[in-house]
């Protein structure tokens, strides 16, 4: 309960905060929401001598529209995603994976780009944002970069994120209109962390599959792109066939971690699940 | 890396100033420097919503904040909720449903429900439970706290309130 004692910091602009990133080095970290962090430092398996707390940078805040990009400040809390209206029309993806993400308290909290740079394999938006074929833009003294979604995530808890970098926008190309999309996520109950999810976008010409998107939350390191299970669909006709097909792909690239919400072959299983029914549920809700 | 800080944010609309070492949570500050012992703390990772307070307009677990970020801030706790000796309409309703025992989760409770009726004011069974869902209680098995926030709601909305309690309506007599 009681984390070990550190020193506050509270920049008023970005710069402010670069630089006392690169005077701290690895002793400091980026205070966000602090639903993860402050968490891990109460059971002291996170003790940074400094936090930088970012909770003033107003410019890391908010959802926007910019050309064909959805462009969402990364201090943008789950909430705030949630009552979005241009989301909830345009890209309702986000939205219902955020209604599935912790409880009512921790979503007025908990931001995007804390919940994507954690970077656990339980959390949902990863897998959220490869299935959007998102891009995060990561600023340093050295200036920005851009970098997609799909390749950010190395490891449980590691990142492209390098010392001295902040990520400050999460970039979501418009969705098309007509494109199908769902978050499946099995769960012991509301708030857990998903014991398998399924996050799918997916666009339909007639009858065949146009195009598709699939990734998986908590059943490997990192949320993880089921590619051979995309392959396998796209420019085919969709049904009953495909569907179990693709699931059993995306059981391929699963490799769970045995723990108390089950183990190997029940998180693969219902990898595989969640795949076929946020297929269906993205189907029923595409323009055919 | 002990040092202290000065702390300035208005607690149940009075100005409050306190002094904490940087890593000093919310919840303990409102507690054991405010003696607002209302909020309580039934678990270290974040979960139970015992400690919700309302912080700017938002319900926070005060467990997973640090006093330093309230610089500033508008924190209501339960201990704000009645004005002038009367009961606010949740606590009315809390009592009237029967929607308490031990009394460990209600202060968390009331404050989640006060935001949420602020944000939803006639929200169904399935809402309640939904946006109560940061909140645990052992005791009561949530029934008659949907119960109890329902019947808050009717009353804020102007609406004739009677509690449900089977041995307290009036055709039970």
């Amino acid at each position: 309960m009681i984390p070990r004692p550190f020193e506050y910091h509270l920049p008023r602009t970005l710069p402010e905060a670069i630089a006392l990133l690169n005077q701290h080095g690895e002793t400091a970290k980026l205070l966000a929401g602090g639903h993860s962090l402050l968490p891990m430092m109460k059971l002291r398996f996170a003790e940074p001598d400094h936090l930088i707390d970012l909770g003033k940078l107003t410019e890391l805040k908010g959802i926007r529209e910019a050309g064909n990009e959805i462009r969402i400040g990364a201090m943008t809390t789950e909430s705030e995603l949630i009552r979005s209206d241009l989301l909830q029309s345009r890209c309702p993806l986000i939205v219902e994976g955020a209604r599935q993400i912790s409880d009512p308290q921790v979503r007025y909290r908990g931001t995007l780009g804390g919940d994507i740079s954690h970077g656990d394999p339980g959390n949902d938006h990863p897998a959220l944002m490869i299935a959007l074929d998102a891009a995060f833009v990561l600023l340093s003294d050295h200036g920005e970069r851009v970098v997609p979604a799909d390749g950010f995530f190395l490891g449980t808890y590691m990142t492209l994120l390098e010392p001295g970098e902040i990520m400050t926008e999460i970039r979501i190309p418009m969705p098309e209109a007509g494109t199908g999309w769902c978050y499946a996520k099995l769960k012991r109950k509301t708030g857990d962390f998903a014991t398998a999810a399924a996050a799918v976008t997916l666009r339909m010409s007639g009858a065949v599959v146009a195009d598709v998107r699939i990734a998986l939350t908590n059943v490997a390191q990192t949320a993880v792109r089921a590619v051979d299970a995309e392959q396998a669909l796209r420019g085919k006709p969709f049904g009953e066939a495909a569907i179990a097909e693709a699931a059993r792909l995306a059981m391929t690239v699963c490799e769970p971690v045995a723990d108390l919400r089950g183990d190997v072959e029940y998180k693969t299983a219902m990898a595989g699940e969640m795949t076929r029914r946020a297929l269906v549920i993205a189907y029923s809700r595409a323009i055919h | 890396m002990n040092k202290k800080i000065m702390v300035s944010f208005k607690l149940n609309g009075k100005e409050t100033d306190v002094v904490v070492e940087a890593r000093e949570l919310l919840i303990h500050t409102l507690r054991e420097k405010c003696l607002h012992t209302g909020p309580h703390i039934g678990c270290e990772t974040s979960h139970c919503g015992a400690c919700t307070v309302d912080f700017d307009g938002m319900s926070v677990k005060s467990c997973t904040i640090l006093t330093v970020q309230a610089e500033g801030a508008e924190v209501l706790t339960v201990e704000g909720l009645a004005q002038g000796g009367e009961l606010h309409a949740l606590q009315e309703g809390f009592m009237q449903e029967h929607g308490l025992q031990c009394g460990f989760c209600t202060p968390g409770m009331l404050m989640r429900a006060y935001r949420l009726l602020q944000e939803n004011p006639d929200p169904n069974e399935e809402e309640i439970r939904y946006w109560m869902a940061g909140n645990l209680c052992r005791c009561t098995g949530y029934q008659n706290i949907v119960k109890a926030v329902q019947y808050a709601a009717r009353k804020l909305r102007g609406e004739t309130v009677e509690t449900s309690h089977p041995l307290m309506t009036a055709d039970s007599h």
